[in-house]
């Protein structure tokens, strides 16, 4: 029987034990005395949030097909936990083995959003694992980071032996067969670090110099040894059908926030919205073959037993099998009380029968991300979404039955204007106008739209990373404005406006287009008591704030600052195969209000090409 | 024809931790991962047809849990507990399948009685001696104690309810009231006898396991105790 890391007497005290306990089903059990590596995989947050990860249970199950490696996973303890194990010093450890975490070769973790970097810092903390990777010796795991903040690794350079740049299923392998040479031959810590350099997409951050100007922004980022590339370059999968997919995905005990199969349909977004990261830095969009998903849903849920199995993409009406696979997943499990989730769908004739066919009409709602209020705004961002496909959308889904409708908004886009941000309670005026006009005996008693806005933050690798960011106030500002026009509207009681807190968004600006002085003030924040800052009850920005001023780096400059089109960002040094000159061009064309076409309609030469597969070379 | 079917199993090891809520929903998964032809209720989300007997707390084993379900053709006992167990994560094994007869009442409703072991954990025994003083406590006509409810508390004789308990080698063995009427459990007993002896005896001293769940087929003055498992045949 497995021995626990915890005894009985805190595993009783402390809120969900589960999380602590591993043991879940197709959680990998191995002998650590037969395999040569081992990895713990980690995800900064709590257990719930950290299991609904796809990308590491693609790790997981990549890793452990090698019978050389065991990998296993950790989460950041909750606060109750954290605190008992700093007052009886116990490392954390990994959830299969309930070793230690700083006995084990390496530690990856995912940087899957910013407000997680204390947690990063809390990891290595009770992994008693030396913060800064310069403190590191033999002794101690190699720290390697991955994901999508991998993508600006600058203000997490210090606590990081090594980054990741692009898609795990690629060169891991190369990796692992380097340190094994490696440990058998003996040679220095940085020895190895050197030669992973050579490895494309393996980043170094200890092998750069990185010189600023007087005005502090940076003057030259050079490599300081042949080993390391200039340039690292996003390493990607192009065949999206022969490579690794897990079978048997781990099967929590507890809920996790994803509590169900997750089937990732394609890679990337042929949509090319000039805000959003993902649709950048995962290009070229790759789709994954129809019969390939047919054989892992089957799989898949008979290996973990799930009710629900959900289809995921950046932009899934754009899969072009869409409508095959929901019928074959309809017809083959619909008898069998699975149900079918699909989220991020445009809403259109064809999604409004599959979900009318999946979900309970009068309970669900339905959801359009418009982006921006306004026609001019969204050709501002590129969000290829009129007002007309709109309202035709919530009408044929009032005909249908649904009354409840979610929008999803920003505020503090570039160029938006005070009309921009009051056009948000207008368009929600016009489909609630919409909605009374369907024929009463069609529609199901009132309508209830929510308005949700959050606040914009320029991210690297996107048109918009030029972008000055708004203030606090001015983000507040502009939310009262759309609160007061919403309270002028006729319908208005039909409508109900949520906004995001502005605080922790300036916050993550910060740490988004962040160099590597801002690493001295994640630190402090973390020694502050900062933890878990994507949670609101345990978001603190007063200490944040008294960590900037300790630090003495003024906060303006990384968000309100304009900045010059030449301008070196930190994160330039990373080739994601989407050309400067490709996102400086469709910053132009933000401000001349112009749309681009999505790479179906036709090429923009972005630079993804060059990768040589998916929607570049379709034909 | 759909027929009602009483699963019996165990919870042990680190399973102890997963509370009764998740162990439903690792039952839930685990039927489909072994591809028993369960019956869902009607509707537009149906759920599968589950009770439970008695809820478990967490941190308590047990070789005696209890669930009913319905299924729409019922494998053999041998083959049902086999494809079951090649499904289960460790902490939890099938012991038993067996159908139930027709109009049957489910497990949870008929609970009257438990049998438990527990044992201080090591360190935690309240002082020495106390088994002779436990069964001095146990020689009591009466054992009130204050029970929370509702509006207030309300004090209540527990005696009746302790049906038999026997200690041997530090193990207190105890056949004790359970189900919706009177449900005793272990860590009141263990209290009620720790404020009787003057000292306190938290839920956190004991580890409790228990050993089996019976129904009641004799009468408030004279019990005929039988194991929820016994009153289902196997198949064969």
């Amino acid at each position: 029987m497995r021995k626990l890391a915890l005894s009985d007497e805190i595993l009783m005290t402390v809120e969900k034990p589960a999380r602590y306990i591993g043991g879940e089903v197709n959680a990998v059990i191995k002998d650590k005395e037969k395999t040569d590596i081992r990895f713990c995989m980690c995800f900064p947050d709590v257990y719930e949030i950290g299991m609904s990860h796809l990308g590491i249970q693609i790790l997981y199950d990549m890793f452990n097909r090698r019978e050389d490696m065991w990998c296993e996973r950790v989460y950041s303890p909750w606060t109750d936990l954290d605190r008992i194990m700093r007052e009886k010093n116990i490392p954390l450890f990994a959830l299969e083995s309930q070793d230690p975490v700083k006995d084990f070769d390496f530690l990856g973790i995912t940087i899957q959003y910013e407000m997680c970097y204390t947690n990063i810092l809390q990891i290595l903390d009770l992994a008693q694992i030396p913060l800064e990777a310069s403190e590191r010796t033999k002794e101690h795991p190699f720290v390697i980071g991955g994901g999508p903040c991998a993508y600006n690794p600058e203000p997490l350079a210090e606590f990081f032996d090594m980054f990741y740049i692009g898609e795990g299923e690629t060169q891991y392998f190369r990796l692992m067969d380097l340190y094994k040479e490696w440990r058998a031959g003996g040679a220095s810590r940085e020895a190895f670090l050197k030669q992973a350099a050579q490895i494309p997409g393996i980043y170094v951050p200890s092998l750069y110099e990185v010189a600023y100007k007087e005005d502090g922004t940076i003057a030259s980022m050079a490599p300081r040894c042949p080993e390391a590339p200039e340039k690292v370059k996003k390493q990607l999968v192009l065949d999206m059908t022969d490579t690794f997919y897990p079978e048997k995905p781990v099967t929590p005990f507890i809920k996790a926030t994803q509590d169900r199969v997750v089937l990732e349909i394609q890679r990337g977004c042929i949509r090319g919205c000039r805000f959003c990261q993902a649709g950048m830095l995962y290009r070229p969009a790759r789709e994954r073959d129809l019969e390939m998903l047919k054989k892992y849903a089957c799989s898949m849920l008979k290996n973990t037993g799930y009710e629900e199995i959900s289809l995921s993409s950046l932009s899934s009406s754009d899969y072009s099998c869409l409508g095959e696979l929901v019928n074959f997943l309809m017809e083959e499990f619909g008898s069998k009380g699975i149900n079918i989730s699909l989220p991020s769908l445009r809403i259109d004739a064809f999604s409004l029968d599959v979900m009318s066919k999946v979900q309970d009409v009068r309970k669900s709602s339905l959801t359009f991300a418009p982006e921006a209020g306004s026609q001019r705004l969204r050709d501002v961002i590129n969000k290829g979404l009129t007002e007309e496909v709109i309202l035709s959308g919530a009408g044929q889904a009032f005909e249908g039955g649904w009354s409840r409708v979610k929008l999803y908004f920003m505020l503090g886009l570039p160029t938006e204007t005070e009309e921009d941000i009051k056009s948000i309670a207008w368009l929600a005026e016009k489909i609630a106008e919409r909605y009374y006009e369907t024929p009463k005996e069609q529609r199901n008693g009132k309508c209830q739209i929510v308005v949700s806005t959050s606040f914009f933050v320029p991210k690297p690798f996107t048109p918009f990373q030029w972008a000055q960011m708004c203030t606090k106030e001015e983000f507040l500002q502009r939310a009262y404005v759309v609160n007061h026009e919403i309270k002028e509207q006729k319908n208005r009681k039909s409508m109900k406006y949520n906004w995001h807190e502005a605080d922790v968004t300036v916050l993550e600006g910060i740490l988004a287009r962040g160099d590597r002085k801002v690493g001295a003030v994640i630190r402090r924040a973390y020694e502050k008591g900062c933890l878990f800052d994507s949670w609101s009850e345990w978001f603190r920005n007063s200490l944040w704030l008294e960590a900037f001023e300790e630090c003495g780096i003024d906060m303006n400059f990384y968000t309100t600052r304009k900045r010059a089109l030449d301008e070196i960002f930190p994160w330039d040094f990373i080739d994601i195969g989407v050309s400067r000159a490709f996102l400086e061009r469709e910053w132009s064309k933000a401000h001349e209000e112009k749309v681009t076409k999505n790479c179906r309609q036709g090429c923009s030469g972005c630079g993804a090409a060059a990768y040589g597969g998916g929607v570049c070379h379709e034909h | 024809m759909n027929t009602n079917i009483r699963v019996k199993f165990r919870k042990y090891g680190c399973l102890k931790f997963i509370g009764h809520l998740d162990v439903m929903r690792y039952f839930q998964k685990a039927i489909r991962r072994a591809d028993i032809a369960v019956c869902y209720s009607e509707g537009f989300s149906p759920h599968m047809i589950m009770s439970f007997a008695a809820p478990l707390g967490v941190g308590l084993t047990s070789d005696g849990e209890y669930m009913d379900i319905s299924v729409k053709s019922a494998p053999s006992s041998a083959e049902a507990v086999k494809r079951l167990n090649e499904v289960m994560a460790e902490g939890i094994d099938v012991v038993s399948w067996r159908a139930l007869p027709k109009n049957s009442k489910n497990a949870m409703s008929i609970v009257a009685a438990a049998d438990y072991e527990v044992r201080f954990r090591e360190g935690c025994e309240p002082f020495g001696g106390w088994p002779e003083k436990l069964r001095e406590f146990l020689q009591l006509r009466e054992i009130r104690i204050l029970k929370k409810t509702k509006k207030g508390y309300q004090e209540t004789d527990i005696r009746p309810w302790i049906y038999n308990c026997t200690i041997e080698d530090g193990v207190i063995a105890m056949r004790v009231s359970a189900g919706s009427v009177h449900n005793l459990k272990p860590e009141l007993l263990a209290e009620a006898f720790g404020d009787w002896a003057g000292v306190k005896i938290p839920a956190s001293a004991l580890l409790i396991h228990r050993k089996e769940i019976y129904a009641d087929q004799g009468t408030e003055e004279k019990h005929s105790f039988i194991s929820l498992e016994a009153l289902g045949e196997e198949i064969g």
